[in-house]
């Protein structure tokens, strides 16, 4: 970092120049928003409440994690020198507003804030090595990244053991429930739209719309008919993925943002349709008391013919939370199997290089055409898998639950999680779904900031940063390397950034 | 001359919306022919190309290969009956190794072929088999270009239309690739159709060469007499070698 000292005068300079920028746009930007706030007052009338101290700290915040990035050239450094000055001017606001006369929480701010800054400090100094060359990392992140896969599988099929007999049956109901199956449905709706978006490269924007077909699927099915879920479950698959070849149809001339727009509208079309088919659906109402999941025909409850009783066990709701974790892991599992067998079959290697130029593609005489409705509609039918699980879970289905946010998560966790990888996506659906589960676990933090604060209302804002944070360090998602489907003797990948995205 | 061409183009005509980009062209490639076809920016040689594949369609004239009329066929459809395309600018896949490459092409073919083919390829360009497990994005412009050759070749073509190869690539190397296709069609009988902005190299290469100027066919004959010609030597070669 010789230049860094010989220009050290001038890079001070730059970096206070940037930050005065970057924290007057701040305190730009932020003035609408949060410098005033219109309220009712005891007489109902608005009144606007002036808080310009709400832009000061706005435009402080933005500021000295500008100095620092200009000023810093290791990013760890960067990172704890910015979370330092945030820290610090935490604590400044403590001490200047008082808001809160926490003498403990002021300790620990200043404390941190030092710390992280002399970190920050060292890691900026310390003499680096030249970077390793990437292309020789390569084979051991893939092998690494192999094993993790199998670990972590192996780690989550021991989860709702671990936790019963840690927790109990009451106390690890929550977290099979809520960070487990949850999660589960997302990674293996993550999995179903890789198909579409990671391998076959086509933009999907209304991914929900066969969430939401499987869904409605069972629920009419089984409350009309009386089906089972058994014999829904492949029928939800099959009606979701008719809807795929349906829908690609229509979009097969159609790229890019032409096609990202189309599957929208089919998203919304399909819920404008769940919810004003009064006389089928029950518009907004939803389908209730659908018939809940059986244990191959015993059903979970405290009847003398019931699960518990059968295998003569003390009756717990945990135990259909137990198969449904298991039962949704194994539909997870499949779709992954299916995809990763596919992949190196002569469809998914077509997947792929229509992905990456479909002019190529047709011109080796490919079906195109083949190939986009086959990625639809396989994509289309995991989603409707997992739509029928969801509703067999919730016992009740209504068209909020598919709105096109849920697109936009599912969609944000195959971008977040690497086009195409699908422990990448598995790892961005555990982190943006158990984030948000998370997220209304953090009680304590309305100690700090008063009553009214929920940190769930912050979720879409946390989101949005590492969205931006994500495509700043990692643009090709958490897991870059695409792993050859082929290989001689062994297998090799190059980091996905050293790629150009293909053209087409 | 006596026998039925391999491809004909009979007075096709292709429009991008109003923009008439072929007004009528007429050209026939014979089996065991290399025929060039050069002519300046925004003549329409690439559009040639692509129609003969289908897209633009031809909105007039007739197309035929193998004494099959294509005109309004689809494209892979066309392919499937052993026209291979190494397109303008190559168009290989990026995040695909030159291994995967391979393989697509050969996607139509007997799976079986596959390797003894892939050798055939490694021993036309030995560059590709040390390049096996790279990627093809990370190949140099020259490498690439072989490879999107290699590519159309494991398809088993009957007739290879390479639009632009030399395109962007170092003199040395346009002359390696110039000398691959020579010995393709030498020693396998390829029939290759090529569309070229280096006209020199083009017309030495080709038995005979057309020539392409605003949509239309001006002159034509063997390449090397093409090259004798002053019009020719005026427009194309000025300057050049």
């Amino acid at each position: 970092m010789a230049a860094t000292d010989a220009s050290g005068p001038t890079r001070l300079g730059k970096a206070l120049r940037d930050a005065g920028f970057a924290a007057l746009v701040a305190a730009a930007l932020s003035f609408p928003i949060l410098a005033l706030r219109a309220e009712a007052d005891m007489n109902n009338t608005l009144v606007l409440e002036q808080r310009w101290s709400w832009i000061l700290v706005a435009a402080a915040a933005v500021g000295s994690a500008r100095f620092f990035a200009s000023l810093l050239d290791d990013w760890r450094a960067r990172a704890a020198a910015v979370l330092g000055a945030w820290a610090l001017l935490f604590g400044a606001g403590l001490a200047v507003f008082s808001r809160l006369l926490d003498r403990d929480a002021l300790v620990w701010a200043l404390g941190a804030g030092v710390l992280l800054l002399a970190y920050a400090w060292f890691q900026e100094t310390r003499a680096r090595p030249a970077p390793a060359a990437p292309a020789a990392a390569a084979p051991k992140t893939r092998d690494a990244l192999r094993l993790f896969a199998i670990a972590a599988t192996a780690a989550v099929i021991a989860y709702p053991i671990v936790l019963l007999f840690w927790l109990g049956p009451q106390g690890s109901l929550k977290w099979i429930n809520n960070y487990g199956v949850q999660i589960l449905i997302y990674v293996m709706l993550g999995w179903g739209l890789n198909i579409v978006v990671g391998l076959a490269g086509l933009l999907d924007l209304g991914y929900v719309a066969f969430f939401a077909l499987g869904a409605y699927a069972y629920a009419l099915l089984s409350t009309t008919f009386g089906l089972s879920f058994w014999l829904c479950l492949p029928l939800a698959g099959v009606l979701a993925a008719f809807a795929g070849v349906l829908l690609g149809f229509p979009v097969l001339r159609l790229r890019g943002d032409y096609l990202a727009l189309v599957t929208l509208a089919f998203g919304e079309i399909i819920n404008i349709v769940l919810t004003n088919w009064v006389d089928v659906t029950n518009g907004e109402a939803g389908v209730s008391s659908i018939p809940r999941i059986t244990f191959f025909g015993l059903p979970f409850t405290a009847a003398d013919d019931g699960f518990a009783a059968t295998f003569g066990l003390g009756f717990s709701p945990i135990h259909r939370t137990i198969f449904l974790f298991y039962l949704v892991l194994a539909l997870a599992l499949l779709t992954c199997f299916i995809t990763v067998r596919l992949r190196r079959l002569p469809l998914g290697r077509a997947w792929e290089a229509l992905r990456e130029d479909d002019i190529a593609c047709r011109s080796l005489g490919l079906n195109t055409t083949n190939i986009k409705l086959t990625a639809f509609a396989l994509g289309a039918m995991f989603g409707g898998f997992a739509g029928a699980f969801f509703a067999v879970r919730q016992g009740f289905v209504n068209p909020n639950s598919f709105t096109f946010m849920e697109s936009a998560t599912i969609l944000a966790i195959v971008v977040l999680g690497g086009m195409g990888s699908q422990t990448g996506v598995a790892l961005a659906a555990v982190a943006m779904i158990g984030g948000t589960e998370i997220l209304r676990e953090l009680d304590f933090l309305k100690r700090l900031f008063g009553e009214d604060f929920d940190p769930n209302q912050y979720r879409m804002l946390i989101f949005g940063l590492a969205m931006v944070t994500m495509m700043i360090w990692k643009p090709r998602g958490l897991v870059s390397n695409r792993q050859p489907s082929i290989f001689l003797k062994e297998r090799r990948a190059v980091s996905g950034g050293l790629v150009k995205e293909g053209h087409g | 001359m006596s026998a039925a061409p391999l491809l004909s183009l009979d007075g096709v005509e292709a429009r991008y919306g109003s923009i008439a980009a072929l007004k009528g062209v007429d050209v026939r490639v014979d089996a065991g022919e290399i025929v060039a076809l050069i002519g300046a920016n925004g003549a329409g040689k690439s559009t040639l190309m692509m129609t003969i594949f289908g897209e633009p369609r031809a909105s007039r004239g007739r197309i035929v290969f193998d004494g099959r009329d294509v005109t309004n066929m689809q494209a892979h459809e066309i392919a499937r009956l052993g026209i291979a395309q190494s397109p303008e600018g190559r168009r290989i896949f990026p995040r695909m190794s030159v291994w995967e490459n391979l393989r697509m092409g050969a996607a139509l073919g007997d799976p079986s072929a596959f390797d003894q083919d892939c050798e055939r390829m490694f021993a036309i360009f030995p560059r590709l088999k040390e390049r096996l497990h790279q990627r093809g994005g990370t190949l140099s412009g020259g490498e690439q270009q072989m490879l999107a050759i290699a590519r159309a070749l494991m398809t088993r073509p009957r007739l290879l239309l390479l639009d632009e190869p030399s395109l962007g690539l170092a003199p040395l190397v346009v002359k390696l690739i110039f000398e691959v296709i020579r010995d393709l069609n030498r020693q396998h009988g390829l029939t290759v159709f090529l569309v070229e902005q280096n006209a020199y190299h083009a017309l030495q290469l080709a038995h005979r060469g057309y020539v392409l100027v605003n949509g239309a066919v001006t002159m034509s004959g063997p390449g090397r007499d093409l090259l004798a010609r002053p019009e020719i030597r005026a427009a194309y070669l000025e300057g050049g070698h």
